[in-house]
């Protein structure tokens, strides 16, 4: 987790507090700077309206898994209902933004995700009063059962949820401030991105407090948090609370953004993505669940386009990253740290070469079960579509034993090639650290 | 006449049908170094369970320098001031030792679940961090994750979580257990470093340390005390030496 | 209204049974392994559907012991392959694994048969009217169902409590390293108990399958009820989560038959429904509608009355 980086990190930033007030402050913001910049410049790369519109994705999309790594990462508490207090912030939004259009009140669209924010800190309260009474196991169902909760009284709830339509609000009817209307993707996307800059910090800075360090503390051993003054519950709630602010705010940007928001907001299958997206990226570090975030989304996007059962391929990566790297892609990145750190440039490159030899035959095992899945779903649901299918931009014929005979040669000598360099990578690995352990200084 | 620091009145504890604490009175004067020894299986870490909060007692009553504490929950114990090691090392495995020590300072110095301060803007919880890695002799391990630590060393953090809230009452579960005969003397020397001017309950097995150390020795067996007085007198008695060594010596 | 009490009654504690069936597996693999099996009620939609496909082929009698074994033997190699190669990443990617699994069984499961219901249908052979309560109808395969859950369970504790590998199983419940110096091999009883856990889910799964829709989204609907039962039972007690079956198959049995609306019901102890408002829909609605959350409503009593569940240990 970041405190193994932080117990590093603290002494670091404490010896820069040491120095000259302004040299610290810069070392501070730099970061944080470097990305505004980035998020800025980013529509000037990325020019397409369908990329501005995955870039706004991404940017809700990181505010949220941030906030459900409040939960996890941060304080240990597994939640397969977070995705409440993202919906239930976007109804809010959009209930208020008809009712500000109705009255004209003049409120501009960008505090909307303020109101969000308040809806999430409302219900992150009211139900984090009583799912944080369990921890562990026994909230992770609690958190099921209120997201179920929720979720089946949007049916009940008609008026407020909109039934199974949704709730529909105009963003550019608000007031307009600097001549901007909103309706225009481009503006919306630097909305989002704002927002997503000022929560990025927001929590970050959290983690840096008293408070945020007892939610690592709490998630070590609770009993011990116990025994030297708090407790646990409490950590466990103002953390709930908190995460459900942020996410509110996250659900309001999404009601931005879409003009729309229907009771799919607050259901399982939201609740899962951003499980899928903070854990794929790494909910051991601040920066993992960024990289899930837009990693999911880039995915969830493009892959929906190509095949129809991209979800499936999406729960396979998952159950591959908690089998084989269960510190998701940050953590993958962060077992290198050392390398970099010793200054061990030649054996990190070395140990790239291994890794792009040791893919090759891992893609070939792909491609064939990438091959076996979509001639199965073809043959089964789609049986009536006829059997030829694209694969690759390949015409493959899923009835005739040609293709399932090579898929099955692509999965087993894939397989095969792939376990051979097993062994070579460890040894390569081994060699790396040893090499980086005598040139500098590796701990 | 000032209050005991810990006052323990009939205690009892069952779980379900056995009985493991059987009537235990107990008076510990503020600043006394009390050891309670006794044959394994005797209750004494059950007892100091009962009195940090981690379970409620059967019946009876635990005053904490006068007050009733009796059944209220470890953190507010410890709030009250009573802190407390463990047998089996209990730190926070994947933090560096500096941030161990750190979380324990922190509710004492006043910062509760302050969310809205910067950690790294307390001078205070930086200087008293500091302070109590240095009497641990810790401080050149700071950076090292508390997991990895050598048994010794995680036994000597225990003892530094346990004192860094700066608790009047101190009770110290086998401080020095699986120590080398070296070991255990710096841990002896720590211990009685950082108990002046405290109140320190220690259960121990190492009659050396228990003799070294304690002004007054309490003997549970079978969830009672048989014995309570000073170590003279302790190693002379014989329903002591019975229980231990099974006849009289 | 006696009529509708004896079938709600029959109706109420048949579901509790099948639920029950599957809240003794999972149960049983949560006390022994420490792990809440996620994909549990996945396990009762693969019952479902292979139960389906087979009967297809060899019919329904055949297709009732094929079934099971087969999604028992699934779920064995997952434990296997799968859990116990996770097991040393702790408790969270444990339950993670499961949910993933459970997630991929769904997709499967869609992939393979669609998302619209299968023709499973009752046998033949039970496909008539047991008796006629006062005015209704009730169907003999009910009673089929009725009376298989209760044989298993019947067989399960006796094989628990009176065979060799019931008493392994139970020592390994709690004391599994003093089990395995014994000499007994306790990756082994794992993979048995996980496989029987699901095999029971499975079971639920071929009998539920005829008489309720076997569909893709079987597993979604009823597994988050499985596990507000096993909280509200108490988490790792049998009896605890007998208890709450009971509870919640007759509760939402009866929610189902009633009629009233929440402004009746809350009308008949003084309780006026608000002009507008966002809980004005709540009012009109009938206590019928609202049946599918009364068990998470159940939950959140318990929780703010009795946490750790209605037979649950305390936790340290």
């Amino acid at each position: 987790m970041s405190d193994v980086a932080s117990g590093v990190a603290n002494v670091p930033a404490r010896e820069a507090l040491s120095q000259p007030g302004a040299a610290a402050v810069v070392r501070l913001a730099a970061p944080w700077l470097a990305l505004a910049v980035a998020f800025a410049i980013l529509p000037a790369i990325f020019t397409s309206g369908s990329a501005l519109t995955m870039l706004s994705l991404m940017g809700i999309m990181i505010v949220f898994a941030l906030s459900y790594n409040m939960l996890l990462g941060e304080t240990g508490l597994l939640s397969f209902g977070h995705a409440v207090y993202y919906g239930l912030g976007g109804f809010l939004a959009v209930h208020a933004m008809n009712t500000i259009i109705h009255d004209r009140l003049p409120i501009p669209l960008p505090l909307i995700p303020l109101v969000g924010g308040f809806s999430g800190l409302l219900f992150g309260i009211i139900f984090g009063s009583v799912s944080t009474r369990r921890a562990g196991t026994a909230f992770a169902m609690i958190s099921l059962g209120l997201g179920e909760l929720v979720a089946s009284s949007s049916l009940i709830l008609r008026g407020f949820f909109g039934g199974e339509e949704g709730v529909s609000t105009n963003r550019t009817k608000l007031l307009h401030v600097f001549g901007l209307n909103f309706g225009p993707q481009i503006q919306v996307y630097y909305l989002i991105a704002g927002w997503c800059l000022l929560c990025m910090i927001a929590m970050y800075a959290l983690t840096r407090t008293p408070f945020g360090r007892m939610c690592n503390a709490v998630r070590e051993n609770p009993e011990r948090a116990q025994f030297v003054g708090y407790n646990p519950r409490m950590v466990r709630f103002i953390a709930f609370s908190l995460a459900g602010l942020f996410a509110g705010i996250a659900g309001a940007l999404a009601a931005v953004n879409f003009e729309l928001v229907n009771s799919s907001e607050v259901g399982a299958g939201q609740s899962g993505l951003v499980l899928l997206a903070a854990y794929i990226g790494g909910i051991g570090s601040f920066i993992g669940p960024v990289i899930g975030a837009v990693l999911v989304t880039w995915l969830e996007v493009m892959l929906s386009d190509v095949t129809d059962v991209w979800q499936l391929y999406f729960g396979l990566l998952f159950i591959g990253m908690v089998m084989f790297a269960p510190n998701g892609i940050a953590g993958l990145i962060m077992m290198h740290a050392p390398l970099w750190q010793a200054r061990a440039y030649r054996p990190m490159l070395r140990l790239a070469l291994v890794y792009l030899v040791a893919l090759a035959p891992a893609l070939v095992l792909l491609a064939g079960l990438i091959l076996f899945t979509e001639m199965t779903y073809h043959l089964s649901v789609k049986a009536t579509e006829g059997t030829t299918i694209s694969v690759f931009h390949i015409a493959v014929d899923a009835a005739s034993a040609k293709s399932w005979a090579a898929a099955a040669i692509l999965i087993a000598g894939g397989f095969w090639l792939f376990r051979m360099t097993w062994p070579v990578v460890g040894a390569a690995w081994h060699e790396a650290f040893a090499q980086a352990r005598g040139a500098g200084s590796v701990k | 006449m000032t209050a005991p620091a810990i006052e323990l009145v009939d205690l009892h504890k069952n779980f379900g049908a056995t009985q493991i604490i059987r009537g235990v009175s107990l008076s510990v004067p503020a600043g006394q170094r009390h050891a309670i020894i006794g044959p394994n299986g005797a209750g004494k870490s059950t007892l100091f369970n009962l009195i940090s909060g981690r379970f409620t007692p059967t019946s009876g009553t635990v005053r904490l320098n006068g007050e009733d504490v009796t059944g209220l929950p470890p953190h507010v114990i410890n709030r009250r001031g009573l802190s407390r090691s463990f047998q089996v090392t209990n730190i926070f495995p994947r933090l560096s030792v500096w941030e161990n020590i750190r979380c324990a300072v922190l509710w004492s110095l006043g910062y509760k679940y302050a969310f809205w301060r910067g950690i790294e803007a307390l001078p205070d919880v930086r200087a008293r961090t500091e302070a109590i890695l240095e009497s641990i002799e810790l401080i050149n391990r700071r950076r090292v994750q508390a997991g990895v630590l050598a048994y010794a060393e995680q036994r000597a953090l225990e003892i530094g979580i346990t004192i860094a809230g700066g608790a009047g009452i101190i009770l110290l579960d086998e401080p020095s257990a699986g120590m080398s005969v070296a070991e255990a003397a710096r841990a002896v020397a720590l211990i009685r470093k950082v108990s002046e001017g405290r109140t320190l309950i220690m259960i121990e097995h190492d009659m050396g340390v228990v003799f070294d150390l304690a002004d007054r020795i309490s003997v549970l067996v079978y969830g009672q005390i048989i014995a309570s007085d000073i170590p003279a007198r302790i190693k002379q008695d014989r329903a002591v030496q019975t229980a231990y060594l099974g006849t009289a010596a | 209204m006696l009529e509708l009490v004896t079938i709600s009654t029959l109706n109420g504690v048949l579901y509790g049974m099948l639920l029950f069936l599957m809240a003794s597996g999972l149960t049983l693999i949560f006390s022994m392994m420490g792990v809440l099996n996620f994909a549990h009620a996945s396990f009762y939609m693969l019952g479902a559907f292979f139960g389906f496909q087979i009967s297809q082929i060899v019919g329904f009698w055949p297709a009732f012991f094929i079934a099971p074994v087969l999604v028992g033997g699934i779920g064995a190699l997952v434990e296997r392959y799968g859990l116990r190669h996770v097991h040393r990443h702790g408790p969270v990617a444990e339950l993670l694994f499961t949910f993933g699994l459970a997630f991929v069984i769904e997709e499967v499961v869609q992939m393979i048969w669609g998302k619209a219901p299968v023709d499973y249908r009752v046998p033949a052979l039970l496909d008539f009217s047991a008796f006629t309560a006062f005015s209704t109808n009730y169907p003999a395969y009910k009673m089929f169902e009725l009376l298989t859950a209760i044989a298993i369970f019947a067989v399960l504790l006796a094989v628990l409590t009176r065979t060799r590998v019931g008493l392994i199983i139970q020592a390994s419940l709690t004391h599994s390293h003093m089990v395995a110096m014994l000499g007994h091999n306790v990756p082994r009883v794992f993979m048995l108990v996980f496989g029987v856990g699901t095999g029971l889910a499975a079971v639920a799964g071929v009998i539920a399958g005829p008489a309720l829709v076997t569909q893709s989204n079987m597993a979604g609907l009823l597994g988050p009820i499985l596990f507000v039962i096993v909280v509200v039972g108490g988490l790792g007690s049998l009896a605890g989560a007998f208890l709450a079956s009971l509870l919640i198959g007759l509760v939402q049995t009866f929610a189902v038959s009633i009629n009233l609306s929440v402004a009746d019901v809350l009308g008949g102890i003084g309780v006026a429904p608000p002009a507008g408002g966002p809980l004005f829909d709540l009012w009109n609605v009938t206590v019928a509608q609202i049946a599918p959350i009364i068990p998470y409503l159940l939950l959140v009593l318990i929780l703010i009355f009795r946490p750790t569940g209605l037979m649950g240990t305390r936790e340290h």
